[in-house]
């Protein structure tokens, strides 16, 4: 395929690129946090839906490397796995640790955390990936169609646990509140294209910043409604926004980490 | 030296006939649904596959497969195999035969068909019985849920629906 007929021009190809390492990282990321859940989750069969889900997760962040391959930007493998945290555009909330604690050692993971965080992250993958359904950008809108199929099991699966735990104990309450604090405190560049911004909106690669957030308040409410509680706010002021490659020291570990089996054979096929 | 002869499609799909999932070897990928295109120019074949799900670790292995079994006929010289995600793969691509395939392994095959609010109900692949409840909506594989049923007391997995409805 050329590239006027993939509708990539010498003007829009920051832009699209920009939104795609946005996007992988993102899922990369998230696919990663999940992951470190294997064998802790609170029961086998929640183990093995988490699980499910991660590997989900992670072809989603594949195929937006592939993309990126396509596009003459680099190797897919190499793009997800050796890139320094200030070359990556995640969200800061993707890159958070999952508690306290080493997987391989005492991980003392929070439970209603993982389960806050994929919650509002999906809910806000679903907004962008209904969007993204018409984008400008005819790859990924295909892509898009894809994502959305699978993501219908995810949200399905986050709002159930979700709806459950806020809807259970005292103690459980208590614990959702304080994580749905932590993961609104890094949810402020969640929907932001960082310096790209422009460039993304009048591209029409995916809608505005303004509308995605709007999009995902009013995705949230009827949730929030039935446990008669208030959609919380989305932070307008950052300390970081991942999408200018701003990130915490949670980011350069998980990296440390992820990238180390692919490090020791660079070549393999894996 | 043979003389070259070139290679017809319907060949091509006898052999793709004989690619089986790789965790359900009682179906292939023509069940499936997952074979969108098959082009031959002289004796390369060219074979465009929808993947089912975008994760799904056994892709690179029926892409090996795939190659593999194309390969056995005597007059391909060469095989590619292309993963493409449009037009993207639905469970209604499932054939009757795939269907029917499913339920030999003990896997209930998607619905056909969804109610007006989007719900969908799936049979016991045992005994074909409605009275069953749903387990885990996430199964042994991204494809897969596992369902118990109350009329036969078996366990048993059913495909996930996967629809552009959704």
């Amino acid at each position: 395929m050329s590239e006027i007929e993939n509708g990539v021009t010498a003007e829009n190809n920051d832009a699209i690129t920009s939104l795609l390492f946005q996007l992988a990282d993102d899922d990369f990321l998230y696919a990663y946090r999940g992951s470190e859940w294997l064998g802790l989750a609170p029961h086998i069969e929640e183990d093995v839906a988490s699980s499910s889900i991660s590997q989900d997760s992670m072809g989603h962040a594949a195929m937006y490397y592939q993309l990126l391959e396509e596009l003459g930007v680099g190797n897919a493998d190499e793009l997800a796995h050796i890139r320094p945290s200030q070359d990556r555009r995640n969200s800061i909330l993707t890159e958070r640790v999952n508690g306290e604690g080493y997987y391989m050692e005492t991980p003392k993971y929070d439970w209603a955390y993982q389960v806050v965080r994929s919650y509002f992250y999906t809910q806000a993958k679903k907004v962008k990936v209904d969007s993204l359904c018409q984008s400008s950008y005819q790859p990924l809108a295909e892509v898009a169609v894809k994502v959305r199929m699978e993501l219908y099991y995810h949200r399905l699966h986050w709002e159930t646990w979700f709806k459950q735990l806020f809807s259970s104990t005292e103690e459980a309450k208590k614990r959702m509140n304080e994580a749905m604090t932590l993961v609104m405190n890094d949810f402020g560049d969640m929907f932001s294209f960082g310096n790209q911004k422009q460039a993304i909106e009048t591209y029409k690669l995916i809608d505005s910043e303004e509308r995605l957030k709007k999009n995902w308040l009013t995705s949230i409410q009827p949730v929030f409604a039935a446990l008669q509680m208030d959609v919380p706010a989305i932070p307008e002021t950052l300390a970081n926004n991942g999408r200018n490659g701003e990130h915490t020291v949670d980011l350069d570990e998980a990296l440390l980490t992820l990238s180390e089996v692919y490090k020791v054979d660079p070549v393999a096929s894996w | 030296m043979a003389v070259s002869e070139s290679v017809s499609t319907g060949r091509v799909f006898d052999m793709l006939m004989t690619v089986k999932d790789p965790e359900i070897d009682s179906v292939s990928i023509m069940d499936l649904g997952m074979v969108e295109k098959v082009t031959t120019l002289g004796n390369t074949v060219t074979v465009v596959l929808l993947p089912t799900f975008l994760g799904c670790p056994a892709l690179e292995v029926i892409k090996k497969n795939t190659i593999d079994a194309i390969q056995q006929l005597p007059e391909v010289e060469d095989v590619e195999v292309e993963f493409v995600f449009h037009p993207p793969w639905t469970s209604d691509r499932i054939t009757e035969e795939g269907q029917k395939n499913l339920r030999a392994f003990g896997i209930a095959p998607p619905p056909r068909h969804f109610a007006e609010d989007g719900s969908w109900h799936v049979d016991c692949a045992y005994c074909g019985s409605t009275y069953v409840t749903m387990e885990n909506i996430f199964g042994p594989t991204a494809c897969r849920s596992i369902l118990y049923c109350k009329s036969c007391k078996n366990v048993f997995e059913a495909m996930k629906p996967v629809s552009t409805l959704m």
